[in-house]
């Protein structure tokens, strides 16, 4: 279909009267493409430490979202075990292979099953580690890859996710550049997911609705500064 | 899909006598306007953002085939494969021969306009393809065997109690005894169903809602979660999109999302913005093996250097449909085509031509809301006009409008005899409707006062109120 692409492009060509090879533009758009300008930050989601953890917080909150501090790591598991009693779920979780998720004491919670790997049909609960979460919107950045596969953010009831407070930006181009420094400029993972509460629709009549196709709750550990 | 844009006049008048699509149509009315209203005052920026948004654009489509050459490099370095399609029908086809590749006997599918647009559904089920719609709205429409009335709420047309009787009729594997009154009982019995078809497609269709020239990166906006379960389950992953939808960096589609979600349903973001890049990698463990993206003109590059070139920054928000009274009135369906309201009515000239659908641009009432609430600045009234000139210009426009809009001329090019005749008509008609106050009949207007009254004028013509004030001032 190179006949196609070439037909496509010499009709745009002459529709604009430009040219193909025209240095300027060329050096127009490498220009933009390689120097990503910001444009306006909306002030919301400027602010610093505390203010912003609480600005997530309360952001993520509006969405439905639940949210809950731990001290520390080491606190993570003790959390999940008692979102999951508190929902009457049996207490099994599954997790991609993150070491800050594998490094947690699961085992010192009694009964607590944990499973890894991609995400089943039948799982409940799943935990993945955010790369980062956005205070403007209350938004959590989540990237693809044996540490946390993406089945697992959408396939189950309950979707539970870690943030490190100190991953808390303040706004999407901050994480932006985050990705772009660990994965190279232009170069992303399969996938990358801005997720801003659980599922929803409004397709019934205008009505909201929670729980969709993906998860019906979506419980975010934020892990406090060390 | 079948074109019925030339019929929009009967389709309209079906549309105001249709009971249930009239109290589906209050739906629309109260809830997006004030959504909208609210998401948008809270934040201070929205309107810089907003201007932000279109010179994004402006660049783009200033240099789009660039962006798109530099777009389809990325996308290919990252392992997937670009296809270019000049027509719907070629892009039918590249979509059917890469399910046939792969064997496909179902397809799930995300929500998408431009498979709407190329009439993919019908066309994949001709050749034993089963499509199954997996957005919610999409789902019942398609189980109705309909299309979409709306461009982010497919099924806006359709009540609860409609909803209940396609799941009865569809869903008979379900206890016919069970108890759908409440919603989320719908809600949940779609959930189950689409569930196993998601691990049963071969292969996932879902459209874009930006396609980013950094990274040769697809990015959907959804809130069920549905596209990315279509992505992420089968095999093969298409994307479809048409070419305008480029936006050169990871930071400008930062921009235009602050103000997508806003205008769209007034949310502050979407549920979930899912950006794919390439097939799944060698150590992933889940997501599609092979990534295909097939890019949509069908007409647009025309559109390019033209006065509706401005058209191409739209980013299928529908808040000029949501604030457009005729839209309010009649709702998607009696467009006639894939894209209904202010955006429609602009859009499907362009795309089917004017001799088609020559009766959508005159199906405004000038009222400039949808302009105002366009987050990409899109000046869709005045894009409207260009059509009607172009309908007049071609001889398009029925001889009585013709005829009435040369006496206007006539009298419009003598001020003198225009002001005298105009004062002569308002004073005969103030004094004829002295009783009533209004006339539920005239000569020549029977079309007008059919729906509504024409109120009896009073106190003098706008020329000679405007006359006195000036004096007054």
């Amino acid at each position: 279909m190179s006949d196609a692409r070439r037909a496509i492009l010499a009709k745009m060509r002459s529709a604009m009267g430009r040219k193909a090879d025209d240095i300027d533009r060329k050096a127009a758009v490498a220009d933009r493409l390689q120097r990503s300008p910001r444009g306006p930050i909306p002030a919301r989601g400027q602010v610093d430490g505390a203010e912003r953890t609480a600005l997530f917080r309360k952001m993520a909150e509006a969405v439905q979202a639940s949210v809950v501090r731990v001290g520390s790591r080491e606190g993570v598991p003790e959390a999940v075990a008692a979102y999951l009693k508190s929902k009457n779920l049996p207490a099994t979780v599954r997790m991609g292979e993150d070491p800050r998720l594998s490094e947690m004491p699961w085992s010192a919670q009694k009964h607590m099953e944990t499973l890894t790997g991609r995400a089943e049909n039948a799982d409940l609960a799943t935990v993945s580690h955010a790369l980062g979460g956005v205070a403007e919107t209350g938004t959590l950045m989540l990237v693809s890859g044996p540490d946390n596969p993406t089945t697992l953010n959408f396939l189950p009831e309950h979707h539970i996710v870690v943030l490190e407070e100190a991953d808390i930006a303040g706004d999407y181009e901050s994480v932006w550049a985050r990705i772009r420094e660990r994965f190279g400029k232009g170069v992303m993972p399969r996938t990358v997911n801005m997720i801003t509460g659980p599922s929803r629709s409004a397709d019934i009549e205008q009505t909201l609705l929670l729980g969709a196709h993906g998860p019906r709750a979506l419980h975010i550990v934020i892990v406090e500064r060390t | 899909m079948q074109i019925t844009s030339p019929g929009f006049k009967q389709n309209a008048r079906t549309a105001l006598d249709d009971a249930p699509l009239q109290r589906a149509l209050g739906n629309v009315r109260k809830g997006f306007i004030e959504k909208r209203a609210k998401a948008a005052t809270a934040l201070p920026e929205f309107d810089v953002l907003r201007d932000n948004a279109r010179d994004i654009k402006d660049h783009v489509l200033a240099h789009l085939d660039l962006y798109l050459e530099a777009y389809a490099e990325k996308v290919e370095a990252a392992g997937g494969h670009v296809h270019w399609a000049e027509t719907a029908d070629d892009a039918r086809r590249i979509i059917l021969q890469i399910c046939r590749d792969k064997n496909a006997r179902t397809v799930t599918k995300g929500k998408s306009m431009i498979t709407e647009e190329i009439g993919l559904n019908d066309f994949l089920e001709e050749h034993a393809v089963a499509p199954v719609e997996t957005d919610l709205g999409e789902y019942i429409i398609q189980l109705r065997g309909e299309h979409p009335s709306h461009i982010i709420a497919p099924a806006v047309h359709v009540n609860k109690d409609q909803v209940e009787a396609d799941f009865r009729r569809v869903h008979t594997h379900l206890d016919p005894a069970r108890n759908l009154e409440e919603p989320t009982t719908l809600l949940s019995e779609a959930r189950g169903v689409l569930r196993e078809k998601y691990f049963e497609a071969d292969v996932g269709i879902t459209g874009a809602n930006f396609l980013i020239a950094e990274t040769g990166t697809s990015v959907i906006v959804t809130n069920e979660g549905n596209g990315d379960l279509t992505q992420n389950l089968p095999k093969t992953h298409v994307v479809v999109a048409s070419i305008e939808k480029i936006v050169p960096t990871l930071d400008d589609v930062s921009q235009i999302l602050r103000v997508l979600a806003r205008s769209a349903t007034g949310q502050d973001m979407s549920v979930y913005t899912t950006f794919s890049t390439g097939p799944k990698r060698d150590i992933d463990p889940d997501g599609p093996e092979d990534y295909h993206v097939v890019l949509l003109d069908n007409g647009r590059s025309s559109m390019l250097g033209t006065e509706f070139q401005d058209m191409l920054r739209c980013i299928r928000c529908g808040a000029c449909m949501n604030h457009c009274p005729v839209y309010h009135a009649v709702g998607g369906h009696a467009y006639g085509w894939v894209y209904p309201g202010p955006m429609g009515a602009v859009l499907t000239p362009s795309l089917m031509g004017v001799d088609q659908s020559g009766h959508l641009p005159n199906a405004s009432t000038f009222c400039g809301r949808c302009e105002s609430v366009c987050p990409m600045r899109i000046p869709l009234p005045k894009m409207m006009r260009h059509w009607r000139e172009r309908e007049f210009s071609r001889n398009l426009t029925p001889a009585t409008a013709r005829y009435g809009l040369g006496a206007w001329v006539f009298f419009a090019k003598r001020p003198a005899l225009y002001q005298a005749a105009t004062r002569v008509a308002m004073a005969v008609l103030g004094r004829l409707g002295r009783g009533k106050g209004r006339f539920s009949a005239m000569p020549l207007a029977g079309g007008w006062t059919k729906y509504r009254d024409l109120p009896a004028p009073e106190g003098g013509t706008f020329q000679a109120q405007w006359a006195k004030r000036r004096h007054a001032a």
